[in-house]
Protein backbone atom coordinates (compact mmCIF):
# COMPACT_ATOMS: atom_id res chain seq x y z
CA UNK A 1 0.00 0.00 0.00
CA UNK A 2 2.95 2.51 1.20
CA UNK A 3 5.06 1.82 -1.83
CA UNK A 4 1.97 2.32 -4.18
CA UNK A 5 1.12 5.50 -2.61
CA UNK A 6 4.60 6.50 -3.00
CA UNK A 7 5.20 5.71 -6.35
CA UNK A 8 2.02 7.95 -7.32
CA UNK A 9 3.95 10.48 -5.74
CA UNK A 10 6.86 10.17 -7.92
CA UNK A 11 4.88 10.03 -10.88
CA UNK A 12 2.88 12.90 -10.53
CA UNK A 13 5.77 14.78 -9.40
CA UNK A 14 7.21 13.76 -12.74
CA UNK A 15 4.27 14.60 -14.29
CA UNK A 16 4.25 18.11 -13.32
CA UNK A 17 7.75 18.23 -14.02
CA UNK A 18 7.24 17.48 -17.23
CA UNK A 19 4.47 19.33 -18.37
CA UNK A 20 5.04 22.36 -16.04
CA UNK A 21 8.40 23.50 -16.39
CA UNK A 22 7.93 24.61 -19.82
CA UNK A 23 5.88 27.55 -19.22
CA UNK A 24 8.65 29.82 -19.93
CA UNK A 25 8.52 33.06 -18.17
CA UNK A 26 9.79 35.22 -20.68
CA UNK A 27 8.50 38.38 -21.26
CA UNK A 28 6.67 40.47 -24.12
CA UNK A 29 7.57 44.11 -24.89
CA UNK A 30 4.87 45.74 -26.13
CA UNK A 31 2.55 44.40 -28.51
CA UNK A 32 5.06 43.20 -31.27
CA UNK A 33 6.25 39.71 -31.71
CA UNK A 34 9.60 39.05 -29.50
CA UNK A 35 12.18 36.45 -30.46
CA UNK A 36 12.50 33.84 -28.37
CA UNK A 37 15.56 33.66 -26.34
CA UNK A 38 16.81 30.59 -25.00
CA UNK A 39 19.53 31.70 -23.35
CA UNK A 40 17.77 34.43 -21.32
CA UNK A 41 14.57 32.27 -20.43
CA UNK A 42 17.08 29.36 -19.00
CA UNK A 43 19.36 31.76 -16.79
CA UNK A 44 16.02 33.52 -15.42
CA UNK A 45 14.77 30.10 -14.34
CA UNK A 46 17.98 28.71 -13.10
CA UNK A 47 19.15 31.82 -11.02
CA UNK A 48 17.63 33.49 -7.99
CA UNK A 49 14.41 35.92 -8.19
CA UNK A 50 12.90 38.32 -5.76
CA UNK A 51 8.83 36.77 -5.78
CA UNK A 52 7.96 33.60 -6.58
CA UNK A 53 6.42 33.70 -10.43
CA UNK A 54 3.90 31.12 -11.09
CA UNK A 55 1.92 31.73 -14.23
CA UNK A 56 1.81 34.69 -16.82
CA UNK A 57 -1.91 35.05 -18.27
CA UNK A 58 -2.19 36.43 -21.76
CA UNK A 59 1.12 36.69 -22.56
CA UNK A 60 1.96 39.41 -24.85
CA UNK A 61 -1.76 40.82 -24.98
CA UNK A 62 -3.23 44.27 -23.63
CA UNK A 63 -4.26 42.61 -20.17
CA UNK A 64 -0.61 40.43 -19.76
CA UNK A 65 -1.24 39.50 -16.04
CA UNK A 66 1.25 38.03 -13.81
CA UNK A 67 0.37 35.48 -10.95
CA UNK A 68 2.64 35.55 -8.10
CA UNK A 69 3.69 35.66 -4.88
CA UNK A 70 5.63 38.67 -3.36
CA UNK A 71 8.18 38.00 -1.27
CA UNK A 72 10.26 41.06 1.27
CA UNK A 73 13.18 42.61 0.06
CA UNK A 74 15.19 43.84 2.81
CA UNK A 75 18.26 46.10 1.67
CA UNK A 76 20.77 47.90 3.63
CA UNK A 77 21.66 51.07 2.34
CA UNK A 78 23.57 54.12 3.34
CA UNK A 79 20.36 55.00 5.05
CA UNK A 80 19.41 52.49 6.74
CA UNK A 81 17.75 48.95 6.37
CA UNK A 82 15.13 49.23 3.64
CA UNK A 83 12.55 47.48 3.16
CA UNK A 84 9.67 46.59 0.76
CA UNK A 85 7.81 43.88 -1.12
CA UNK A 86 9.05 42.49 -4.57
CA UNK A 87 5.84 43.13 -6.15
CA UNK A 88 6.77 46.94 -6.09
CA UNK A 89 8.69 46.17 -8.96
CA UNK A 90 5.10 45.19 -11.03
CA UNK A 91 7.62 41.81 -12.55
CA UNK A 92 9.88 44.06 -14.14
CA UNK A 93 13.40 43.13 -14.10
CA UNK A 94 14.87 44.97 -17.00
CA UNK A 95 15.78 48.53 -14.38
CA UNK A 96 12.12 50.34 -16.22
CA UNK A 97 10.37 50.65 -13.18
CA UNK A 98 11.91 52.20 -10.21
CA UNK A 99 11.02 51.97 -7.02
CA UNK A 100 11.56 55.01 -4.01
CA UNK A 101 11.73 54.04 -0.56
CA UNK A 102 13.76 56.00 2.78
CA UNK A 103 15.11 58.17 0.05
CA UNK A 104 16.99 56.20 -2.00
CA UNK A 105 15.79 54.80 -6.32
CA UNK A 106 16.03 51.32 -6.55
CA UNK A 107 15.49 49.31 -9.77
CA UNK A 108 15.74 45.24 -10.42
CA UNK A 109 18.19 44.25 -13.25
CA UNK A 110 17.35 40.79 -14.06
CA UNK A 111 16.98 39.87 -10.55
CA UNK A 112 19.97 42.36 -8.91
CA UNK A 113 18.90 45.28 -7.17
CA UNK A 114 21.07 48.46 -8.11
CA UNK A 115 20.37 51.86 -6.13
CA UNK A 116 20.69 54.82 -7.94
CA UNK A 117 23.26 57.24 -7.54
CA UNK A 118 22.20 60.25 -6.11
CA UNK A 119 20.15 62.39 -8.66
CA UNK A 120 19.45 59.69 -11.50
CA UNK A 121 15.96 58.65 -12.40
CA UNK A 122 16.90 55.87 -15.38
CA UNK A 123 19.16 53.11 -15.28
CA UNK A 124 22.27 53.81 -18.18
CA UNK A 125 23.90 50.54 -19.01
CA UNK A 126 27.58 50.45 -20.42
CA UNK A 127 28.32 47.98 -23.33
CA UNK A 128 28.32 44.84 -21.22
CA UNK A 129 24.66 45.85 -19.67
CA UNK A 130 26.05 46.88 -16.52
CA UNK A 131 24.59 49.44 -14.84
CA UNK A 132 27.08 52.75 -14.59
CA UNK A 133 24.73 55.04 -12.56
CA UNK A 134 24.07 53.00 -10.15
CA UNK A 135 25.64 50.56 -7.23
CA UNK A 136 24.45 47.24 -5.32
CA UNK A 137 23.43 47.83 -1.65
CA UNK A 138 23.70 45.23 0.63
CA UNK A 139 20.90 42.68 0.32
CA UNK A 140 19.65 40.41 2.84
CA UNK A 141 16.21 40.05 0.85
CA UNK A 142 13.90 37.00 1.41
CA UNK A 143 14.49 36.02 -2.53
CA UNK A 144 12.31 32.96 -3.98
CA UNK A 145 15.31 30.52 -2.69
CA UNK A 146 15.53 31.84 1.14
CA UNK A 147 11.45 31.41 0.60
CA UNK A 148 11.92 27.91 -0.54
CA UNK A 149 14.91 26.85 1.79
CA UNK A 150 12.11 28.14 4.41
CA UNK A 151 9.55 26.32 3.19
CA UNK A 152 12.22 22.60 3.31
CA UNK A 153 13.08 23.51 6.45
CA UNK A 154 9.79 23.62 7.30
CA UNK A 155 8.65 19.92 5.18
CA UNK A 156 12.36 18.88 7.01
CA UNK A 157 10.92 19.51 10.63
CA UNK A 158 7.45 18.13 9.82
CA UNK A 159 8.94 15.32 8.76
CA UNK A 160 11.98 14.46 11.46
CA UNK A 161 9.76 15.75 14.14
CA UNK A 162 6.79 13.47 13.82
CA UNK A 163 9.04 10.47 13.23
CA UNK A 164 11.09 11.09 16.30
CA UNK A 165 7.53 11.65 17.92
CA UNK A 166 6.91 8.02 16.57
CA UNK A 167 9.61 6.39 18.57
CA UNK A 168 8.08 8.60 21.83
CA UNK A 169 5.02 6.89 21.46
CA UNK A 170 5.66 3.21 20.86
CA UNK A 171 6.76 1.31 23.84
CA UNK A 172 9.60 -0.83 22.21
CA UNK A 173 11.38 2.06 19.63
CA UNK A 174 9.67 0.54 17.23
CA UNK A 175 8.70 3.46 14.65
CA UNK A 176 5.34 3.95 12.58
CA UNK A 177 4.23 6.11 10.27
CA UNK A 178 6.66 8.53 8.76
CA UNK A 179 9.18 7.44 11.47
CA UNK A 180 9.19 3.93 9.63
CA UNK A 181 10.23 5.87 6.58
CA UNK A 182 12.81 7.85 7.36
CA UNK A 183 14.13 5.35 9.82
CA UNK A 184 16.48 3.55 7.03
CA UNK A 185 17.65 6.62 5.57
CA UNK A 186 19.19 7.66 8.60
CA UNK A 187 20.24 4.14 9.45
CA UNK A 188 21.42 4.52 5.66
CA UNK A 189 23.49 7.37 6.73
CA UNK A 190 25.12 6.03 9.59
CA UNK A 191 25.99 2.42 8.63
CA UNK A 192 26.81 3.41 5.07
CA UNK A 193 28.50 7.11 5.25
CA UNK A 194 29.22 7.94 8.93
CA UNK A 195 30.73 4.43 10.49
CA UNK A 196 32.74 3.27 7.26
CA UNK A 197 34.15 6.88 6.62
CA UNK A 198 35.00 8.50 9.94
CA UNK A 199 35.18 5.18 11.95
CA UNK A 200 33.45 3.60 14.81
CA UNK A 201 34.59 5.41 17.35
CA UNK A 202 34.64 8.63 16.62
CA UNK A 203 31.29 9.00 13.83
CA UNK A 204 28.77 9.68 16.68
CA UNK A 205 30.07 13.36 16.89
CA UNK A 206 29.51 13.70 13.25
CA UNK A 207 26.51 12.35 12.63
CA UNK A 208 23.84 15.43 13.19
CA UNK A 209 25.61 17.28 11.01
CA UNK A 210 25.70 14.50 7.80
CA UNK A 211 22.59 13.92 8.50
CA UNK A 212 21.17 17.26 8.03
CA UNK A 213 23.16 18.36 5.35
CA UNK A 214 21.93 15.07 3.42
CA UNK A 215 17.97 15.67 3.89
CA UNK A 216 18.26 19.77 3.47
CA UNK A 217 20.50 18.65 0.35
CA UNK A 218 18.32 16.01 -0.92
CA UNK A 219 14.72 18.13 -0.13
CA UNK A 220 16.15 21.36 -1.95
CA UNK A 221 17.22 18.88 -5.25
CA UNK A 222 13.56 17.43 -4.70
CA UNK A 223 12.29 20.80 -4.52
CA UNK A 224 14.45 21.90 -7.31
CA UNK A 225 12.09 19.92 -9.41
CA UNK A 226 8.48 21.24 -8.56
CA UNK A 227 7.73 23.45 -11.39
CA UNK A 228 4.49 24.67 -9.19
CA UNK A 229 7.57 26.82 -7.07
CA UNK A 230 8.71 28.35 -10.29
CA UNK A 231 11.82 25.69 -10.39
CA UNK A 232 13.58 27.17 -7.21
CA UNK A 233 16.50 26.10 -7.82
CA UNK A 234 18.32 26.26 -4.25
CA UNK A 235 20.96 23.44 -4.23
CA UNK A 236 21.94 24.37 -7.64
CA UNK A 237 22.56 28.13 -6.68
CA UNK A 238 26.20 28.61 -5.81
CA UNK A 239 25.66 30.66 -2.64
CA UNK A 240 24.31 27.52 -1.42
CA UNK A 241 26.54 25.13 -2.27
CA UNK A 242 29.56 27.28 -0.89
CA UNK A 243 27.79 27.55 2.33
CA UNK A 244 27.34 24.16 3.07
CA UNK A 245 30.78 23.46 1.50
CA UNK A 246 32.29 26.34 3.53
CA UNK A 247 30.68 24.59 6.88
CA UNK A 248 32.16 21.03 6.52
CA UNK A 249 36.05 22.88 5.39
CA UNK A 250 35.09 24.58 9.01
CA UNK A 251 34.62 21.19 10.66
CA UNK A 252 37.46 19.46 8.85
CA UNK A 253 39.99 22.21 9.92
CA UNK A 254 38.99 22.17 13.37
CA UNK A 255 38.59 18.82 14.09
CA UNK A 256 41.79 18.10 12.38
CA UNK A 257 44.23 16.49 14.94
CA UNK A 258 48.01 16.18 15.05
CA UNK A 259 48.40 13.47 12.28
CA UNK A 260 46.23 15.64 10.01
CA UNK A 261 48.19 18.79 10.00
CA UNK A 262 51.55 16.40 10.04
CA UNK A 263 50.60 14.91 6.94
CA UNK A 264 50.03 18.56 5.45
CA UNK A 265 52.99 20.64 6.78
CA UNK A 266 55.88 17.62 7.29
CA UNK A 267 54.35 14.84 5.42
CA UNK A 268 56.12 11.20 7.13
CA UNK A 269 57.83 8.46 5.25
CA UNK A 270 59.32 10.58 2.51
CA UNK A 271 62.82 12.64 2.20
CA UNK A 272 63.07 16.15 3.51
CA UNK A 273 63.26 17.90 -0.18
CA UNK A 274 59.43 16.04 -0.98
CA UNK A 275 58.60 17.33 2.34
CA UNK A 276 59.01 20.44 1.25
CA UNK A 277 57.68 19.76 -2.16
CA UNK A 278 54.06 18.49 -0.83
CA UNK A 279 53.48 20.96 2.16
CA UNK A 280 52.29 23.76 -0.58
CA UNK A 281 50.42 20.94 -2.82
CA UNK A 282 48.74 19.52 0.44
CA UNK A 283 47.56 23.10 1.72
CA UNK A 284 46.10 23.62 -1.77
CA UNK A 285 44.24 20.22 -1.17
CA UNK A 286 42.52 22.12 2.15
CA UNK A 287 41.27 24.30 -0.04
CA UNK A 288 40.26 22.58 -3.29
CA UNK A 289 38.56 19.79 -1.25
CA UNK A 290 35.46 21.62 -0.01
CA UNK A 291 35.65 23.79 -3.34
CA UNK A 292 34.87 20.41 -5.29
CA UNK A 293 32.13 20.31 -3.07
CA UNK A 294 30.70 23.59 -3.76
CA UNK A 295 31.18 23.54 -7.34
CA UNK A 296 30.17 19.78 -7.67
CA UNK A 297 26.68 19.75 -6.29
CA UNK A 298 26.07 23.60 -7.87
CA UNK A 299 27.27 21.75 -10.71
CA UNK A 300 24.94 18.64 -11.12
CA UNK A 301 22.02 20.24 -9.94
CA UNK A 302 22.25 23.58 -12.42
CA UNK A 303 23.17 21.16 -15.32
CA UNK A 304 19.96 19.25 -14.96
CA UNK A 305 17.35 22.45 -14.95
CA UNK A 306 19.42 23.61 -17.88
CA UNK A 307 19.04 20.16 -20.00
CA UNK A 308 15.37 20.35 -19.16
CA UNK A 309 14.91 23.79 -19.64
CA UNK A 310 16.84 23.62 -23.10
CA UNK A 311 14.93 20.76 -24.33
CA UNK A 312 11.58 22.22 -24.13
CA UNK A 313 13.13 25.71 -25.57
CA UNK A 314 13.45 23.15 -29.14
CA UNK A 315 9.45 23.83 -29.17
CA UNK A 316 10.09 27.65 -29.22
CA UNK A 317 12.85 28.11 -31.12
CA UNK A 318 11.86 26.04 -33.95
CA UNK A 319 8.13 27.25 -33.46
CA UNK A 320 6.20 24.04 -33.89
CA UNK A 321 4.12 21.91 -31.74
CA UNK A 322 5.87 18.58 -33.32
CA UNK A 323 8.97 19.05 -31.83
CA UNK A 324 6.91 18.58 -28.53
CA UNK A 325 7.01 14.97 -29.34
CA UNK A 326 10.89 14.73 -29.45
CA UNK A 327 11.26 17.39 -26.53
CA UNK A 328 8.63 15.55 -24.14
CA UNK A 329 10.01 12.09 -24.06
CA UNK A 330 14.02 13.32 -23.97
CA UNK A 331 12.81 15.54 -20.91
CA UNK A 332 11.23 13.18 -19.59
CA UNK A 333 14.18 10.48 -19.28
CA UNK A 334 16.27 13.47 -18.07
CA UNK A 335 13.54 14.22 -15.42
CA UNK A 336 14.08 10.25 -14.37
CA UNK A 337 17.21 10.81 -14.05
CA UNK A 338 17.52 14.02 -12.04
CA UNK A 339 15.19 12.31 -9.98
CA UNK A 340 17.74 10.14 -9.08
CA UNK A 341 20.26 12.81 -8.97
CA UNK A 342 18.88 14.30 -6.25
CA UNK A 343 19.58 11.64 -4.06
CA UNK A 344 22.70 10.78 -5.59
CA UNK A 345 24.39 14.13 -4.88
CA UNK A 346 23.03 14.24 -1.80
CA UNK A 347 24.62 11.34 -1.04
CA UNK A 348 28.36 12.13 -2.92
CA UNK A 349 28.22 15.34 -0.84
CA UNK A 350 27.78 13.58 2.72
CA UNK A 351 29.93 10.66 1.75
CA UNK A 352 32.30 13.17 0.63
CA UNK A 353 31.98 15.51 3.84
CA UNK A 354 32.10 12.40 6.32
CA UNK A 355 35.79 10.72 4.02
CA UNK A 356 36.99 14.39 4.83
CA UNK A 357 36.15 14.37 8.92
CA UNK A 358 37.58 10.63 8.73
CA UNK A 359 40.58 11.81 7.28
CA UNK A 360 41.09 15.08 9.72
CA UNK A 361 40.07 12.59 12.71
CA UNK A 362 42.59 9.45 11.37
CA UNK A 363 45.11 8.39 14.08
CA UNK A 364 48.68 7.79 12.67
CA UNK A 365 49.05 3.79 11.87
CA UNK A 366 52.41 2.26 12.30
CA UNK B 1 28.77 34.56 -15.24
CA UNK B 2 25.98 35.53 -12.90
CA UNK B 3 25.65 31.84 -12.33
CA UNK B 4 28.88 31.60 -10.34
CA UNK B 5 28.87 34.38 -8.15
CA UNK B 6 27.40 34.03 -4.93
CA UNK B 7 24.86 36.54 -3.73
CA UNK B 8 25.73 38.05 -0.42
CA UNK B 9 22.29 37.35 0.85
CA UNK B 10 21.19 34.00 -0.12
CA UNK B 11 24.58 32.85 1.74
CA UNK B 12 23.69 34.98 5.05
CA UNK B 13 20.33 33.58 4.89
CA UNK B 14 21.59 29.53 4.18
CA UNK B 15 24.52 29.87 6.92
CA UNK B 16 21.59 31.25 9.76
CA UNK B 17 18.97 28.45 8.27
CA UNK B 18 21.40 25.96 7.91
CA UNK B 19 22.69 26.35 11.37
CA UNK B 20 19.48 26.31 13.54
CA UNK B 21 18.15 23.54 11.23
CA UNK B 22 21.44 21.74 12.49
CA UNK B 23 20.82 22.39 15.82
CA UNK B 24 17.06 21.90 16.15
CA UNK B 25 17.51 18.46 14.43
CA UNK B 26 20.02 17.72 16.49
CA UNK B 27 18.16 17.92 19.62
CA UNK B 28 14.64 17.08 18.73
CA UNK B 29 15.32 14.58 15.88
CA UNK B 30 18.68 13.09 15.15
CA UNK B 31 18.77 12.01 19.07
CA UNK B 32 15.90 10.47 19.84
CA UNK B 33 15.96 8.49 16.52
CA UNK B 34 19.42 7.98 16.65
CA UNK B 35 19.36 6.97 20.65
CA UNK B 36 16.07 4.93 20.09
CA UNK B 37 17.75 2.72 16.79
CA UNK B 38 20.74 2.05 18.62
CA UNK B 39 18.91 1.16 21.63
CA UNK B 40 16.60 -0.72 19.79
CA UNK B 41 19.62 -2.80 18.21
CA UNK B 42 21.31 -3.23 21.47
CA UNK B 43 17.91 -4.75 22.93
CA UNK B 44 18.10 -7.07 19.99
CA UNK B 45 21.71 -8.12 20.51
CA UNK B 46 20.96 -8.52 24.54
CA UNK B 47 18.21 -10.60 23.68
CA UNK B 48 20.07 -12.96 20.70
CA UNK B 49 23.29 -12.61 23.34
CA UNK B 50 20.79 -14.09 26.26
CA UNK B 51 19.07 -16.77 24.15
CA UNK B 52 22.39 -18.33 23.48
CA UNK B 53 23.15 -18.18 27.20
CA UNK B 54 19.81 -19.68 27.98
CA UNK B 55 20.75 -22.83 25.36
CA UNK B 56 24.42 -23.06 26.31
CA UNK B 57 22.90 -23.05 29.93
CA UNK B 58 20.54 -25.68 28.85
CA UNK B 59 23.41 -27.89 27.29
CA UNK B 60 24.87 -28.06 30.17
CA UNK B 61 21.67 -28.80 32.35
CA UNK B 62 20.90 -31.86 29.98
CA UNK B 63 24.91 -32.77 30.32
CA UNK B 64 24.85 -32.19 34.24
CA UNK B 65 22.09 -34.70 34.14
CA UNK B 66 23.82 -37.40 32.28
CA UNK B 67 26.52 -37.16 34.22
CA UNK B 68 24.47 -37.37 37.24
CA UNK B 69 22.99 -40.22 36.30
CA UNK B 70 26.25 -41.87 35.09
CA UNK B 71 27.59 -41.21 38.71
CA UNK B 72 24.12 -42.96 40.11
CA UNK B 73 25.12 -45.73 38.04
CA UNK B 74 28.40 -46.67 39.10
CA UNK B 75 27.66 -46.15 42.88
CA UNK B 76 24.66 -48.51 42.34
CA UNK B 77 27.14 -50.42 40.50
CA UNK B 78 30.15 -50.19 43.62
CA UNK B 79 27.57 -50.37 46.09
CA UNK B 80 26.38 -54.15 44.68
CA UNK B 81 30.05 -55.11 44.66
CA UNK B 82 30.64 -53.86 48.09
CA UNK B 83 27.87 -55.87 49.02
CA UNK B 84 28.82 -59.03 47.26
CA UNK B 85 32.32 -58.58 48.09
CA UNK B 86 30.99 -58.44 51.67
CA UNK B 87 28.46 -61.29 51.67
CA UNK B 88 31.71 -63.65 50.84
CA UNK B 89 33.94 -62.24 53.15
CA UNK B 90 31.27 -62.99 55.62
CA UNK B 91 30.60 -65.99 54.69
CA UNK B 92 34.36 -67.22 54.20
CA UNK B 93 35.14 -65.68 57.64
CA UNK B 94 32.71 -67.81 59.25
CA UNK B 95 33.53 -71.10 57.65
CA UNK B 96 37.14 -70.31 58.82
CA UNK B 97 35.85 -69.89 62.32
CA UNK B 98 34.23 -72.84 62.46
CA UNK B 99 36.84 -74.88 61.05
CA UNK B 100 39.28 -73.47 64.07
CA UNK B 101 36.79 -73.96 66.36
CA UNK B 102 36.23 -77.38 65.12
CA UNK B 103 39.66 -78.06 65.40
CA UNK B 104 40.21 -76.82 68.98
CA UNK B 105 37.38 -78.84 70.16
CA UNK B 106 38.73 -81.52 68.42
CA UNK B 107 42.54 -80.93 70.19
CA UNK B 108 40.91 -80.69 73.51
CA UNK B 109 39.05 -84.01 72.99
CA UNK B 110 42.14 -85.60 72.47
CA UNK B 111 43.89 -84.26 75.37
CA UNK B 112 40.92 -84.95 77.39
CA UNK B 113 41.01 -88.53 75.83
CA UNK B 114 44.94 -88.72 76.49
CA UNK B 115 44.55 -87.45 80.55
CA UNK B 116 41.86 -89.52 81.09
CA UNK B 117 43.79 -92.81 79.51
CA UNK B 118 46.94 -91.74 81.60
CA UNK B 119 44.62 -91.65 84.43
CA UNK B 120 42.57 -95.20 83.53
CA UNK B 121 45.57 -96.72 83.23
CA UNK B 122 47.45 -96.02 86.48
CA UNK B 123 44.55 -96.90 88.49
CA UNK B 124 43.87 -99.97 86.01
CA UNK B 125 47.96 -100.86 87.28
CA UNK B 126 47.42 -99.88 90.90
CA UNK B 127 43.75 -102.01 90.95
CA UNK B 128 45.74 -104.90 89.07
CA UNK B 129 48.36 -104.52 91.68
CA UNK B 130 46.39 -104.79 94.42
CA UNK B 131 44.12 -107.25 92.69
CA UNK B 132 47.35 -109.49 92.00
CA UNK B 133 48.84 -108.76 95.66
CA UNK B 134 45.44 -110.62 97.24
CA UNK B 135 45.32 -113.22 94.40
CA UNK B 136 48.84 -114.02 94.92
CA UNK B 137 48.30 -114.21 98.47
CA UNK B 138 45.67 -116.20 98.52
CA UNK B 139 47.45 -118.67 95.85
CA UNK B 140 50.74 -118.28 98.02
CA UNK B 141 48.75 -118.78 101.62
CA UNK B 142 47.46 -122.13 100.47
CA UNK B 143 50.35 -123.05 98.78
CA UNK B 144 53.07 -122.20 100.18
CA UNK B 145 54.26 -121.92 104.01
CA UNK B 146 57.34 -120.47 103.50
CA UNK B 147 56.35 -116.66 103.42
CA UNK B 148 59.73 -115.42 102.35
CA UNK B 149 60.62 -117.60 99.79
CA UNK B 150 57.13 -116.91 98.89
CA UNK B 151 56.79 -113.79 99.01
CA UNK B 152 60.89 -113.15 96.91
CA UNK B 153 58.68 -115.08 94.23
CA UNK B 154 56.25 -113.05 93.72
CA UNK B 155 58.40 -110.06 94.10
CA UNK B 156 60.37 -111.12 90.99
CA UNK B 157 57.09 -111.59 88.89
CA UNK B 158 56.04 -108.38 89.58
CA UNK B 159 59.74 -106.95 88.50
CA UNK B 160 58.69 -109.01 85.47
CA UNK B 161 55.09 -107.67 84.86
CA UNK B 162 56.17 -104.03 85.53
CA UNK B 163 58.67 -104.57 82.63
CA UNK B 164 56.09 -105.93 80.56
Amino acid sequence: MRINTFKNIILSALFITTFNIGFASETKEGGDEKEFDANEMIMHHVKDAYGMHIITLNEGKEDEHHISIPLPVILWTDNGLTTFMSSEFHHDYNGKVIVEKNGGRFVNVHEKIYQLNDGESIVSYDAEHHPTNAKMPLDFSITRNVFMMWVSVAVLLFIFFSAARSYRKSENNVPSGLGSFVEPLVVFVRDEIGKPMIGEHKYKKYMPYLLTVFFFIWINNIFGLIPIFNGANLSGNIAFTLTLAFITFVITTFSGNKNYWKHIFWMPGVPVPMKIFLMPIEIIGMFTKPISLMIRLFANITAGHIIILALYSLIFIFKTEFMGLVSVPFALFIGIIEIIVTAIQAYIFTVLSALYFGMATEEAHH
Amino acid sequence: MELIKPGFGLVFWTLITFLILLFILRKFAWKPILGAVSEREEGIKDALASAENARKEMENLTADNERILQEARAEREAMLKDARDMKNKIVSDAKDEAQAQASKMIEQAQLAIESEKKAAMAELKSHVAGLSLDIAEKVVRDELSNKDKQLKLVEDMLGEATLN
